[in-house]
Protein backbone atom coordinates (compact mmCIF):
# COMPACT_ATOMS: atom_id res chain seq x y z
CA UNK A 1 0.00 0.00 0.00
CA UNK A 2 1.37 3.82 -0.03
CA UNK A 3 2.09 5.56 3.04
CA UNK A 4 -0.40 8.44 3.52
CA UNK A 5 0.46 12.02 2.07
CA UNK A 6 1.46 13.43 5.33
CA UNK A 7 5.32 14.18 4.29
CA UNK A 8 3.52 17.47 2.59
CA UNK A 9 0.61 18.43 4.17
CA UNK A 10 -0.64 21.02 2.10
CA UNK A 11 -0.25 24.82 2.39
CA UNK A 12 -1.23 25.08 5.72
CA UNK A 13 1.16 26.47 7.87
CA UNK A 14 0.26 25.19 10.99
CA UNK A 15 0.51 21.55 9.42
CA UNK A 16 3.98 22.16 8.02
CA UNK A 17 5.21 23.06 11.53
CA UNK A 18 3.26 19.92 13.50
CA UNK A 19 5.29 17.94 11.12
CA UNK A 20 8.46 19.81 11.43
CA UNK A 21 7.47 19.42 15.70
CA UNK A 22 7.46 15.56 14.97
CA UNK A 23 10.93 15.33 13.20
CA UNK A 24 12.21 17.60 16.10
CA UNK A 25 10.79 15.18 18.64
CA UNK A 26 11.91 12.61 17.33
CA UNK A 27 15.68 13.72 16.84
CA UNK A 28 15.71 15.30 20.55
CA UNK A 29 14.52 11.78 21.81
CA UNK A 30 17.11 9.65 20.40
CA UNK A 31 19.61 12.28 21.65
CA UNK A 32 17.90 11.53 24.71
CA UNK A 33 18.00 8.18 24.85
CA UNK A 34 21.16 8.17 23.59
CA UNK A 35 22.07 10.38 26.81
CA UNK A 36 20.10 7.82 29.22
CA UNK A 37 21.84 5.04 27.41
CA UNK A 38 25.45 6.55 28.40
CA UNK A 39 24.33 6.88 32.19
CA UNK A 40 23.49 3.26 32.12
CA UNK A 41 26.59 2.15 30.88
CA UNK A 42 28.43 4.26 33.13
CA UNK A 43 26.72 2.85 36.49
CA UNK A 44 24.59 -0.12 35.28
CA UNK A 45 23.01 -0.23 38.79
CA UNK A 46 21.52 3.78 38.12
CA UNK A 47 18.15 2.51 36.41
CA UNK A 48 18.14 -0.40 39.23
CA UNK A 49 14.85 0.81 40.48
CA UNK A 50 12.86 1.14 37.18
CA UNK A 51 13.47 -2.80 36.67
CA UNK A 52 12.33 -3.37 40.14
CA UNK A 53 9.45 -2.07 39.76
CA UNK A 54 8.83 -3.22 36.55
CA UNK A 55 9.74 -6.63 37.91
CA UNK A 56 7.23 -6.20 41.14
CA UNK A 57 4.41 -5.25 38.60
CA UNK A 58 4.64 -8.01 36.61
CA UNK A 59 5.31 -10.71 39.31
CA UNK A 60 2.21 -11.80 40.20
CA UNK A 61 1.31 -12.90 36.47
CA UNK A 62 4.83 -14.49 36.59
CA UNK A 63 4.21 -16.40 39.55
CA UNK A 64 0.94 -17.24 38.24
CA UNK A 65 1.81 -18.91 35.07
CA UNK A 66 4.55 -20.42 36.91
CA UNK A 67 2.36 -22.55 39.28
CA UNK A 68 0.40 -23.36 36.30
CA UNK A 69 4.01 -24.46 34.59
CA UNK A 70 4.65 -26.14 37.71
CA UNK A 71 1.68 -28.41 37.97
CA UNK A 72 1.05 -29.17 34.10
CA UNK A 73 4.52 -30.37 34.82
CA UNK A 74 4.01 -32.70 37.60
CA UNK A 75 0.94 -34.11 35.77
CA UNK A 76 3.07 -35.46 33.08
CA UNK A 77 5.93 -36.63 35.42
CA UNK A 78 3.48 -38.75 37.56
CA UNK A 79 1.39 -39.95 34.72
CA UNK A 80 5.17 -41.35 33.42
CA UNK A 81 5.73 -42.30 36.67
CA UNK A 82 2.80 -45.08 36.80
CA UNK A 83 3.77 -45.97 33.26
CA UNK A 84 7.11 -47.48 33.98
CA UNK A 85 6.06 -48.10 38.13
CA UNK A 86 7.61 -51.73 37.30
CA UNK A 87 11.30 -51.20 35.95
CA UNK A 88 11.79 -48.07 38.02
CA UNK A 89 10.70 -50.29 41.15
CA UNK A 90 13.54 -52.52 40.83
CA UNK A 91 16.28 -50.28 39.34
CA UNK A 92 15.65 -48.12 42.62
CA UNK A 93 15.92 -51.48 44.70
CA UNK A 94 19.12 -51.92 43.60
CA UNK A 95 20.37 -48.45 43.74
CA UNK A 96 19.12 -48.38 47.31
CA UNK A 97 21.43 -51.75 48.51
CA UNK A 98 24.48 -50.10 45.99
CA UNK A 99 24.40 -46.62 48.09
CA UNK A 100 23.72 -47.83 51.68
CA UNK A 101 27.60 -48.46 52.07
CA UNK A 102 28.11 -45.32 50.32
CA UNK A 103 26.10 -43.15 52.97
CA UNK A 104 27.43 -45.19 55.72
CA UNK A 105 31.09 -44.39 54.50
CA UNK A 106 30.00 -41.17 54.31
CA UNK A 107 28.59 -40.35 57.76
CA UNK A 108 31.92 -41.89 58.92
CA UNK A 109 33.78 -39.28 57.14
CA UNK A 110 31.40 -36.63 58.60
CA UNK A 111 32.25 -37.72 62.24
CA UNK A 112 35.92 -37.61 61.17
CA UNK A 113 35.70 -34.20 59.26
CA UNK A 114 34.22 -32.51 62.33
CA UNK A 115 36.75 -33.99 64.75
CA UNK A 116 39.75 -32.89 61.73
CA UNK A 117 37.94 -29.17 62.34
CA UNK A 118 37.64 -29.39 66.15
CA UNK A 119 41.24 -30.01 66.29
CA UNK A 120 42.48 -26.99 63.41
CA UNK A 121 39.67 -25.04 65.45
CA UNK A 122 37.68 -23.96 62.30
CA UNK A 123 35.00 -22.27 62.80
CA UNK A 124 31.82 -23.49 60.81
CA UNK A 125 30.48 -20.59 59.26
CA UNK A 126 26.96 -19.36 59.79
CA UNK A 127 24.06 -20.93 58.72
CA UNK A 128 24.84 -20.79 54.87
CA UNK A 129 20.80 -20.44 53.96
CA UNK A 130 19.01 -17.56 54.09
CA UNK A 131 15.74 -18.07 52.02
CA UNK A 132 14.28 -19.83 49.66
CA UNK A 133 12.80 -18.94 46.74
CA UNK A 134 11.75 -19.94 42.89
CA UNK A 135 12.53 -18.05 39.64
CA UNK A 136 10.06 -17.05 38.17
CA UNK A 137 11.16 -15.41 34.73
CA UNK A 138 14.41 -14.77 32.86
CA UNK A 139 15.34 -12.39 30.10
CA UNK A 140 14.41 -14.44 27.51
CA UNK A 141 15.02 -12.14 24.37
CA UNK A 142 18.20 -10.31 25.92
CA UNK A 143 21.76 -11.42 25.63
CA UNK A 144 21.83 -10.74 28.88
CA UNK A 145 21.48 -13.84 30.95
CA UNK A 146 19.22 -12.52 34.05
CA UNK A 147 16.81 -14.53 36.07
CA UNK A 148 14.33 -12.90 38.22
CA UNK A 149 13.72 -14.65 41.90
CA UNK A 150 10.18 -14.44 43.56
CA UNK A 151 11.93 -13.36 46.72
CA UNK A 152 13.51 -9.75 47.75
CA UNK A 153 14.51 -8.07 50.72
CA UNK A 154 11.12 -9.00 52.42
CA UNK A 155 13.20 -12.36 53.31
CA UNK A 156 16.44 -10.50 54.11
CA UNK A 157 17.87 -11.29 50.16
CA UNK A 158 20.70 -8.59 49.17
CA UNK A 159 23.06 -7.49 46.71
CA UNK A 160 26.20 -10.46 45.95
CA UNK A 161 24.37 -13.31 47.60
CA UNK A 162 25.18 -16.70 45.82
CA UNK A 163 22.14 -18.44 44.69
CA UNK A 164 21.98 -22.20 44.11
CA UNK A 165 19.50 -25.10 43.36
CA UNK A 166 19.14 -28.39 44.43
CA UNK A 167 21.20 -29.64 41.67
CA UNK A 168 24.58 -26.54 41.70
CA UNK A 169 25.27 -23.02 41.39
CA UNK A 170 22.63 -20.97 39.40
CA UNK A 171 23.74 -17.37 39.87
CA UNK A 172 24.42 -14.53 42.20
CA UNK A 173 21.93 -11.62 42.91
CA UNK A 174 22.43 -8.31 41.30
CA UNK A 175 19.47 -5.98 42.35
CA UNK A 176 16.91 -6.86 44.82
CA UNK A 177 13.46 -5.37 44.99
CA UNK A 178 10.74 -5.54 48.24
CA UNK A 179 9.59 -8.93 46.75
CA UNK A 180 11.64 -9.83 43.81
CA UNK A 181 15.23 -10.22 43.01
CA UNK A 182 17.25 -10.55 39.54
CA UNK A 183 20.21 -12.49 39.58
CA UNK A 184 22.75 -12.92 37.38
CA UNK A 185 23.06 -16.54 36.03
CA UNK A 186 26.49 -18.34 35.79
CA UNK A 187 26.22 -18.77 32.13
CA UNK A 188 26.09 -14.69 31.95
CA UNK A 189 29.74 -13.82 29.90
CA UNK A 190 30.47 -11.08 32.90
CA UNK A 191 29.79 -13.83 35.33
CA UNK A 192 33.02 -15.02 36.75
CA UNK A 193 33.48 -18.17 39.07
CA UNK A 194 36.79 -19.13 40.95
CA UNK A 195 36.00 -22.93 40.41
CA UNK A 196 38.18 -26.07 41.07
CA UNK A 197 38.00 -29.29 39.38
CA UNK A 198 36.55 -32.26 41.90
CA UNK A 199 38.78 -35.25 41.94
CA UNK A 200 42.01 -33.06 42.34
CA UNK A 201 41.09 -29.33 43.45
CA UNK A 202 42.89 -28.04 39.75
CA UNK A 203 42.04 -24.20 40.71
CA UNK A 204 40.40 -22.55 37.24
CA UNK A 205 37.96 -19.74 36.47
CA UNK A 206 34.70 -19.93 34.52
CA UNK A 207 33.02 -18.00 32.51
CA UNK A 208 30.03 -17.65 30.77
CA UNK A 209 29.33 -17.81 27.13
CA UNK A 210 25.20 -16.73 26.96
CA UNK A 211 24.62 -20.22 25.30
CA UNK A 212 23.76 -22.13 27.97
CA UNK A 213 27.22 -23.15 27.94
CA UNK A 214 30.42 -22.10 30.45
CA UNK A 215 33.98 -21.69 29.60
CA UNK A 216 36.88 -23.28 32.10
CA UNK A 217 40.43 -21.78 32.37
CA UNK A 218 42.76 -22.93 34.84
CA UNK A 219 44.70 -21.32 36.34
CA UNK A 220 48.22 -22.60 35.12
CA UNK A 221 49.37 -22.05 31.80
CA UNK A 222 50.16 -25.10 28.84
CA UNK A 223 47.85 -27.67 27.64
CA UNK A 224 44.15 -28.21 28.67
CA UNK A 225 44.34 -30.42 31.80
CA UNK A 226 40.90 -31.13 31.76
CA UNK A 227 38.80 -34.48 30.18
CA UNK A 228 35.05 -34.82 28.77
CA UNK A 229 33.18 -35.56 32.14
CA UNK A 230 35.06 -33.96 34.67
CA UNK A 231 33.17 -32.57 37.16
CA UNK A 232 33.59 -29.10 38.60
CA UNK A 233 32.61 -27.14 41.77
CA UNK A 234 33.01 -24.10 43.38
CA UNK A 235 36.18 -23.84 44.96
CA UNK A 236 35.59 -20.71 47.63
CA UNK A 237 38.44 -18.62 46.40
CA UNK A 238 38.36 -14.83 46.73
CA UNK A 239 34.80 -15.23 48.57
CA UNK A 240 31.33 -14.87 47.85
CA UNK A 241 30.63 -18.56 46.86
CA UNK A 242 30.63 -21.30 49.33
CA UNK A 243 33.07 -23.83 48.36
CA UNK A 244 31.90 -27.27 47.13
CA UNK A 245 28.33 -26.13 45.47
CA UNK A 246 28.32 -28.69 42.36
CA UNK A 247 29.00 -26.44 38.83
CA UNK A 248 29.47 -27.67 35.99
CA UNK A 249 30.37 -30.76 34.15
CA UNK A 250 33.18 -30.66 30.93
CA UNK A 251 31.43 -31.46 27.48
CA UNK A 252 34.47 -30.26 25.87
CA UNK A 253 38.28 -30.11 25.86
CA UNK A 254 40.19 -26.77 23.59
CA UNK A 255 43.23 -25.86 23.57
CA UNK A 256 43.53 -24.05 26.92
CA UNK A 257 40.55 -24.85 28.75
CA UNK A 258 37.09 -26.97 28.41
CA UNK A 259 33.20 -26.16 27.46
CA UNK A 260 30.97 -27.45 30.34
CA UNK A 261 27.44 -27.24 30.98
CA UNK A 262 26.51 -25.80 34.34
CA UNK A 263 24.84 -28.67 36.45
CA UNK A 264 22.54 -26.72 37.57
CA UNK A 265 18.86 -26.21 35.09
CA UNK A 266 17.35 -22.72 36.16
CA UNK A 267 14.17 -23.71 34.11
CA UNK A 268 13.34 -26.98 36.34
CA UNK A 269 14.89 -26.19 39.65
CA UNK A 270 11.83 -26.81 41.85
CA UNK A 271 13.33 -24.30 44.24
CA UNK A 272 16.50 -21.69 44.11
CA UNK A 273 18.30 -21.22 47.67
CA UNK A 274 19.59 -17.51 48.65
CA UNK A 275 23.15 -18.13 50.53
CA UNK A 276 25.01 -16.18 53.09
CA UNK A 277 28.57 -14.58 50.60
CA UNK A 278 30.90 -16.91 51.86
CA UNK A 279 33.97 -15.08 54.12
CA UNK A 280 31.56 -12.05 54.19
CA UNK A 281 32.77 -10.53 57.25
CA UNK A 282 36.57 -11.40 56.46
CA UNK A 283 36.02 -9.47 53.29
CA UNK A 284 33.89 -6.81 55.25
CA UNK A 285 36.92 -6.29 57.80
CA UNK A 286 39.19 -6.39 54.87
CA UNK A 287 37.77 -3.22 53.17
CA UNK A 288 37.26 -1.29 56.09
CA UNK A 289 41.18 -1.43 56.38
CA UNK A 290 42.22 -1.17 52.69
CA UNK A 291 39.37 -0.36 50.51
CA UNK A 292 39.66 -1.30 46.79
CA UNK A 293 40.25 2.47 46.04
CA UNK A 294 37.85 3.41 43.06
CA UNK A 295 36.57 -0.01 41.94
CA UNK A 296 33.24 -0.82 43.76
CA UNK A 297 33.13 -3.68 46.08
CA UNK A 298 30.71 -5.74 43.62
CA UNK A 299 30.74 -4.09 39.57
CA UNK A 300 27.62 -5.94 37.66
CA UNK B 1 -49.47 -12.65 25.61
CA UNK B 2 -45.58 -13.41 26.46
CA UNK B 3 -42.66 -13.71 23.73
CA UNK B 4 -41.31 -17.45 23.71
CA UNK B 5 -37.86 -17.32 24.55
CA UNK B 6 -36.03 -18.75 21.98
CA UNK B 7 -31.86 -18.24 22.51
CA UNK B 8 -30.39 -16.92 25.93
CA UNK B 9 -28.54 -14.14 25.35
CA UNK B 10 -25.81 -12.84 27.81
CA UNK B 11 -26.71 -8.92 27.90
CA UNK B 12 -22.95 -7.76 26.86
CA UNK B 13 -24.49 -4.60 25.67
CA UNK B 14 -27.76 -4.17 26.38
CA UNK B 15 -30.18 -2.29 23.84
CA UNK B 16 -27.10 -2.41 21.23
CA UNK B 17 -29.49 -3.48 18.31
CA UNK B 18 -31.57 -0.71 18.68
CA UNK B 19 -28.91 1.64 18.08
CA UNK B 20 -28.43 3.69 14.72
CA UNK B 21 -26.74 0.88 12.26
CA UNK B 22 -24.87 3.78 10.54
CA UNK B 23 -22.86 6.76 11.23
CA UNK B 24 -21.28 5.29 14.45
CA UNK B 25 -18.21 6.94 15.63
CA UNK B 26 -15.17 4.61 17.13
CA UNK B 27 -14.44 4.87 20.75
CA UNK B 28 -11.32 7.11 20.53
CA UNK B 29 -10.05 4.88 23.30
CA UNK B 30 -9.82 2.32 21.63
CA UNK B 31 -8.48 3.85 18.66
CA UNK B 32 -5.18 5.08 21.02
CA UNK B 33 -5.13 2.06 23.64
CA UNK B 34 -5.05 -0.79 21.40
CA UNK B 35 -1.85 0.04 19.50
CA UNK B 36 -0.31 1.28 23.04
CA UNK B 37 -1.16 -1.68 25.11
CA UNK B 38 -0.44 -4.18 22.41
CA UNK B 39 3.33 -3.14 21.76
CA UNK B 40 3.84 -2.67 25.47
CA UNK B 41 2.27 -5.85 26.54
CA UNK B 42 4.55 -7.42 23.96
CA UNK B 43 7.27 -6.38 25.45
CA UNK B 44 6.32 -7.52 28.92
CA UNK B 45 6.28 -11.37 27.29
CA UNK B 46 9.93 -11.71 28.54
CA UNK B 47 8.37 -11.35 32.19
CA UNK B 48 6.41 -15.05 31.50
CA UNK B 49 8.18 -17.82 32.90
CA UNK B 50 10.12 -18.46 29.92
CA UNK B 51 13.36 -19.73 30.26
CA UNK B 52 15.92 -20.11 27.88
CA UNK B 53 19.63 -21.06 27.87
CA UNK B 54 20.66 -19.14 25.42
CA UNK B 55 18.66 -15.64 23.53
CA UNK B 56 15.81 -17.55 21.71
CA UNK B 57 12.78 -15.73 22.10
CA UNK B 58 11.74 -13.03 19.84
CA UNK B 59 12.33 -9.18 20.91
CA UNK B 60 8.07 -9.10 20.60
CA UNK B 61 7.76 -5.49 21.82
CA UNK B 62 9.68 -4.47 18.75
CA UNK B 63 8.27 -6.72 16.30
CA UNK B 64 5.04 -5.31 17.06
CA UNK B 65 6.05 -1.87 17.11
CA UNK B 66 7.37 -2.53 13.46
CA UNK B 67 4.02 -3.90 12.45
CA UNK B 68 2.16 -1.54 13.16
CA UNK B 69 4.28 1.18 12.31
CA UNK B 70 4.66 -0.59 8.80
CA UNK B 71 0.97 -1.66 8.41
CA UNK B 72 -0.56 1.64 9.55
CA UNK B 73 1.92 4.53 8.37
CA UNK B 74 1.27 7.38 9.98
CA UNK B 75 -0.62 5.81 12.91
CA UNK B 76 2.48 5.98 15.87
CA UNK B 77 4.50 9.35 15.67
CA UNK B 78 8.12 9.24 14.48
CA UNK B 79 9.20 10.02 18.05
CA UNK B 80 7.47 6.67 19.75
CA UNK B 81 10.12 5.01 19.31
CA UNK B 82 11.84 6.29 22.04
CA UNK B 83 8.71 5.84 24.34
CA UNK B 84 8.05 2.15 23.61
CA UNK B 85 11.62 1.52 23.29
CA UNK B 86 12.00 3.04 26.63
CA UNK B 87 9.26 0.80 28.39
CA UNK B 88 10.90 -2.27 26.91
CA UNK B 89 13.86 -1.37 28.10
CA UNK B 90 12.22 -2.13 31.66
CA UNK B 91 11.84 -5.58 30.78
CA UNK B 92 14.21 -6.62 28.53
CA UNK B 93 16.98 -6.48 30.83
CA UNK B 94 19.44 -4.70 28.61
CA UNK B 95 20.62 -1.56 29.94
CA UNK B 96 18.22 1.40 29.98
CA UNK B 97 18.04 3.24 26.89
CA UNK B 98 19.25 0.97 24.36
CA UNK B 99 15.57 0.09 23.22
CA UNK B 100 14.91 3.73 23.60
CA UNK B 101 17.74 4.61 21.28
CA UNK B 102 17.17 1.62 18.70
CA UNK B 103 13.93 1.50 18.08
CA UNK B 104 13.63 5.44 17.82
CA UNK B 105 16.50 5.23 15.00
CA UNK B 106 14.75 2.01 13.44
CA UNK B 107 11.91 4.71 12.95
CA UNK B 108 13.42 7.13 11.19
CA UNK B 109 15.28 4.88 9.26
CA UNK B 110 11.15 3.76 7.97
CA UNK B 111 10.80 7.26 7.57
CA UNK B 112 13.70 7.78 5.81
CA UNK B 113 12.74 4.38 3.44
CA UNK B 114 8.97 5.22 3.13
CA UNK B 115 10.13 8.97 1.49
CA UNK B 116 12.14 7.13 -1.48
CA UNK B 117 9.95 4.13 -2.19
CA UNK B 118 5.76 5.34 -2.67
CA UNK B 119 4.63 1.98 -3.38
CA UNK B 120 5.23 -1.18 -0.87
CA UNK B 121 4.32 -4.38 -0.22
CA UNK B 122 4.28 -7.17 2.23
CA UNK B 123 6.55 -8.62 1.05
CA UNK B 124 8.81 -5.29 1.19
CA UNK B 125 7.15 -4.86 4.50
CA UNK B 126 8.74 -8.12 5.61
CA UNK B 127 12.35 -7.71 4.22
CA UNK B 128 12.14 -4.05 5.73
CA UNK B 129 11.77 -5.54 8.94
CA UNK B 130 14.13 -8.56 8.87
CA UNK B 131 17.01 -5.90 8.00
CA UNK B 132 15.92 -3.75 11.10
CA UNK B 133 15.43 -6.70 13.50
CA UNK B 134 18.61 -7.74 12.13
CA UNK B 135 20.37 -4.20 13.13
CA UNK B 136 18.51 -3.73 16.68
CA UNK B 137 19.83 -7.05 17.92
CA UNK B 138 23.06 -6.49 16.87
CA UNK B 139 23.23 -2.79 17.85
CA UNK B 140 21.46 -4.65 21.31
CA UNK B 141 24.49 -7.06 21.96
CA UNK B 142 26.95 -4.11 20.22
CA UNK B 143 24.93 -1.70 23.02
CA UNK B 144 25.58 -4.90 25.95
CA UNK B 145 28.81 -5.44 25.16
CA UNK B 146 29.86 -1.65 26.21
CA UNK B 147 28.58 -1.60 29.28
CA UNK B 148 29.42 -5.75 30.50
CA UNK B 149 31.32 -7.93 29.37
CA UNK B 150 29.22 -9.65 26.51
CA UNK B 151 28.91 -13.02 24.13
CA UNK B 152 29.93 -13.95 20.75
CA UNK B 153 27.27 -12.43 18.13
CA UNK B 154 26.86 -15.97 16.47
CA UNK B 155 24.57 -16.88 19.53
CA UNK B 156 22.40 -14.36 17.92
CA UNK B 157 21.88 -16.23 15.13
CA UNK B 158 18.40 -18.54 16.13
CA UNK B 159 17.14 -15.29 17.29
CA UNK B 160 17.18 -13.70 14.05
CA UNK B 161 15.92 -16.62 11.93
CA UNK B 162 13.13 -17.45 14.69
CA UNK B 163 12.47 -13.49 14.50
CA UNK B 164 12.30 -13.25 11.06
CA UNK B 165 10.10 -15.80 10.54
CA UNK B 166 7.55 -14.63 13.15
CA UNK B 167 7.22 -11.32 11.72
CA UNK B 168 4.20 -12.55 8.86
CA UNK B 169 2.47 -13.77 12.36
CA UNK B 170 3.29 -10.57 14.41
CA UNK B 171 1.48 -8.50 11.04
CA UNK B 172 -1.72 -11.16 11.13
CA UNK B 173 -2.15 -10.24 14.76
CA UNK B 174 -1.72 -6.80 14.61
CA UNK B 175 -3.95 -7.04 11.62
CA UNK B 176 -6.75 -8.03 13.90
CA UNK B 177 -6.11 -5.82 16.53
CA UNK B 178 -6.72 -3.17 13.75
CA UNK B 179 -9.61 -4.04 12.60
CA UNK B 180 -11.40 -4.67 16.33
CA UNK B 181 -9.88 -1.31 16.86
CA UNK B 182 -11.60 0.50 14.19
CA UNK B 183 -14.34 -1.59 14.64
CA UNK B 184 -17.66 0.66 15.05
Amino acid sequence: MAPPPHRRPGFSRKAQYGLFATYVIAIAGTVVAALLLIISVADPTGFAALRTVGAEITAPIARFFNNIRRSSNEIGSNMSAYLDAASKNAALTKEVAASRTKLIEARALKVENARLRGILKLKEEMSEQIAVGRIISSTASSTRRVATLSIGTNYGVERAQPVRGPAGLIGRVIETGPTTARILLITDAENFVPVMRVKDGLPAFSAGLGNGLVVIKPLNLGESPFKVGDIIVTSGNGGLYQPNIPFARVIRKTNDGALARPLADPSNSPYAVVMRAYQAEARKAQQAVAPDGMVKEVTE
Amino acid sequence: MKNPVTAIRLPLRPGREYESRFDREQSTLKMLAIPIASVVMASMITTLPIYAPLPILPPFGFLMFLAWRLMRPGLLPVWSGVPFGLTDDIFSGQPFGSAGLLWSLAMLTIEIIDSRAIWRDHIQDWLIAALLTIATLLGGLWITAMAHAASHPSILLPQIILSILLYPLVVRICARLDSWRLAT
